[in-house]
């Protein structure tokens, strides 16, 4: 299918372009880019005003599927993240039964191919068998079969040699580990970030060394092997530069972030509104202001949605008893864009890199530029068009957002994987 | 009184505490007359939902209401059922349904109230939230501190013990703070949240710093599974650094009052010789519980009348 974007702004990080061209799309691939390109037969997607962009990559996000698909699951969720401009996502293991095997990777594969969106979905395996942090989950075979990295986020891996184990072993199949860095123990039976407000409302709080104690053990075990590792969701300005300092010595260290952390803070869960609890938690202002200096200097690679999608009931409770996590895809393009290019933080340009152009590299997956002979995995943005964030017109299942009902710059127009448009606003 | 719920006295400004501790004042002369029994709160329903332990709180609310000759319930709800029985909305939309003015909540969990009260028509009150606010507490304390030393402008209250977990040093920090008193905190450092400084009170390094010219010297429980948690080494060791001893309850000014919320761990954060002195008025911030529970459900009952 032929298909010519017109008249856009076209971004690409990776080739350096910026500026207005067309766009076209032959064979599923980026044909030509160019001047007043010839529209005979093929479908004219008008873009005049408009950004063109490399789509969206998530590194981090969590599609519940299997077992838990009434949270969201590979039908929902892909057209979520289409929704939101991801042309291909990262899912995480946690799901039941855990992707801890290849069975269950194929599974993934097989249902998003053939039931999904069109986005491109690259599970990612277990660490260990069942996340349980004992046993290395058959990582081989999961490679085999199409993850791209390992985690058992949403814990970490608690014993370090299982954790150097698995660097080295993983290393042979060209297969990273993403860290969810947290130390169980100092995370205790805290809720929220602690800091002044979780001693105002009375909630136990998280300090930020829970995260920091692990993000330094992972940077020191990945050194001293001499293997890569990514950092997922850095939240702490001492995490960001515990990653400056490993990068300067040459660690093998990659980070992301998450849009939350840079667009809001511990000050949102006064009113105890349950949507704000996340892990790890939203944190001070100095901590966002930290990450996005991160993101800036290039410490921090990529902005990561660590999309968690969950059922209003799970969210309807004392913030104790709420589950942790944001829904991502839809807002992760105008919360970044306000809170980074409008802020005067970074180019769109810098941003695409940040959500398109570094994990497409990280991962080592198709995307992530507009070169000619690229797949046409595109999105079409409006940087300047002003949303009002609707939780209950998300795609997704998961309607839970402290972004709900706030006004952000920066609508997805269109979002087209192999030259096909799949969602179109 | 304007509000439809009191959840905390986070915010509440020394003109409404000074109208609640007024009102208090004269249901404390209902009690202290032969016949116990007014119509304040005739045709009003009152339903206690504790998913605590309590007995001291519970009774003080349900006794206040029948004083008044409201309809009084309890619902015992199990703190298991927090997070396996029906949801809280749930709970408090089906007591809307029957009629209910006022809901008195308690529950293991910061901010439950104010769910509660998001969700439900009856007003709420908080009688204790995880480690957030106990209003009513503090309310009481207050009403007894202003018998005995007139106004509260100026006055040191020394507090002493579990800071940390406590909901009823947050209200009395509020509270007082906002009636011009000056607070001061005193516990081992693993039992201090972190920047209460910021809430408008001190704390002091030692005990002996916090109690030299208190005007009031208030202990807070030491729970035994705080030792087990490691948060300091031993009761005994506790002791010796942080118990409201008669030694130390002598630097205070003389005829300083000494305060408990009870239930009183003896021999631990205080005294048994404190606790049972002359200085001591435990007991009566009991009968001030009664009177400060009577004049708030008077006012807020009244309050959607006039609506």
């Amino acid at each position: 299918m032929n298909l010519l974007i017109r008249g856009g702004r076209v971004i690409d990080p990776c080739s350096g372009v910026d500026a207005v061209l067309d766009v076209l799309v032959q064979d599923g691939k980026v044909a030509r880019i160019g001047e007043r390109l010839d529209a005979e037969g093929v479908t004219v997607l008008h873009a005049a005003g408009k950004v063109v962009a490399p789509g969206f990559i998530d590194m981090h996000c969590h599609l519940r599927d299997p077992g838990q698909e009434y949270k969201e699951d590979l039908i929902s969720g892909t057209r979520a993240a289409a929704r939101g401009g991801f042309t291909a996502v990262c899912c995480m293991p946690n799901t039941h039964p855990v992707n801890d095997n290849a069975a269950v990777t194929r599974y993934i594969i097989e249902k998003a191919q053939t039931q999904g969106s069109g986005v491109h979905v690259y599970p990612v395996g277990a660490v260990s068998k069942g996340r349980e942090g004992r046993e290395m989950a058959e990582i081989g075979r999961m490679k085999q079969a199409g993850i791209v990295a390992v985690s058992d986020d949403g814990r970490p891996v608690t014993h370090a040699n299982l954790l150097r184990l698995a660097m080295q072993y993983a290393d042979h199949f060209g297969v990273f580990i993403m860290s969810h860095s947290e130390d169980v123990d100092l995370v205790g039976d805290g809720v929220m970030h602690e800091g002044f407000i979780s001693t105002q409302l009375g909630l136990p709080g998280i300090t930020r060394a829970a995260e920091e104690v692990m993000i330094a053990r992972d940077i020191l075990v990945a050194e001293a092997e001499g293997k890569r590792i990514h950092l997922c969701h850095v939240s702490t300005r001492g995490g960001v530069q515990l990653v400056r300092e490993a990068k300067a010595r040459g660690v093998r260290v990659t980070a992301e972030t998450a849009p939350h952390y840079i667009a809001a803070t511990d000050e949102w869960v006064l009113g105890y509104d349950s949507n704000c609890r996340v892990n790890p938690p939203l944190r001070e202002e100095a901590d966002r202001q930290a990450c996005i200096a991160g993101l800036m200097d290039g410490t921090l690679d990529a902005i990561a949605t660590d999309h968690a999608p969950h059922h209003q009931d799970e969210k309807r409770v004392e913030f104790h008893l709420a589950k942790s996590g944001i829904s991502g895809f839809e807002t992760a393009f105008c919360v970044s864009h306000t809170a980074l290019v409008r802020a005067g933080h970074m180019t769109l340009g810098g941003l695409i890199e940040k959500m398109s152009t570094a994990p497409a590299r990280l991962l080592g997956v198709p995307g992530g530029t507009l070169s000619v002979g690229a797949p046409a995995d595109i999105v079409v943005l409006d940087p300047d068009r002003e949303v009002t964030v609707d939780a209950s017109r998300f795609i997704s299942r998961g309607h839970n957002t402290p972004f709900d009902g706030k006004t952000y710059f920066g609508a997805v127009c269109a979002t087209i994987v192999g030259g096909r448009i799949i969602d179109q606003a | 009184m304007k509000r439809k719920d009191l959840l905390g006295l986070h915010g509440v400004s020394r003109e409404e505490i000074t109208e609640i501790l007024d009102a208090a004042l004269t249901m404390r002369q209902v009690l202290r007359s032969g016949n116990k029994k007014t119509a304040h709160l005739q045709g009003k329903s009152i339903v206690t939902l504790f998913y605590e332990n309590s007995t001291r709180t519970r009774m003080s609310f349900e006794l206040a209401s029948k004083y008044m000759s409201a309809a009084a319930a309890n619902i015992a709800a199990s703190a298991s059922s927090v997070s396996k029985g029906e949801t809280l909305i749930d709970t408090g939309v089906t007591l809307d349904q029957m009629g209910t003015d006022v809901i008195i909540i308690r529950h293991p969990m910061s901010g439950a109230p104010a769910l509660l009260a998001r969700h439900v028509r009856a007003s709420v009150i908080n009688a204790g939230d995880g480690m957030n606010e106990h209003p009513t507490q503090a309310l009481l304390d207050m009403l007894t501190m202003r018998e005995h030393l007139g106004a509260l402008t100026g006055i040191k209250v020394a507090i002493c013990g579990d800071v940390m977990h406590s909901r009823v040093a947050r209200s009395n920090i509020y509270g007082l703070t906002a009636m011009g008193a000056s607070v001061v905190l005193c516990a081992p450092p693993t039992l201090i949240p972190v920047h209460i400084e910021r809430l408008g009170c001190t704390v002091a390094p030692t005990i002996e710093d916090a109690c030299e010219g208190a005007d009031v010297v208030m202990g807070l429980r030491i729970q035994r599974e705080r030792q087990q948690k490691g948060l300091f080494p031993s009761v005994a060791e506790y002791c010796d650094n942080w118990e409201i001893t008669p030694q130390r309850v002598a630097l205070a000014k003389k005829d300083a009052l000494v305060m408990h919320p009870g239930p009183m761990n003896r021999g631990v954060e205080i005294a048994s010789s404190v606790a049972d002195s002359a200085q001591s008025v435990i007991a009566q911030q009991v009968e001030s519980g009664v009177a400060v529970r009577m004049a708030l459900l008077y006012m807020l009952t009244r309050k959607e009348v006039q609506a």
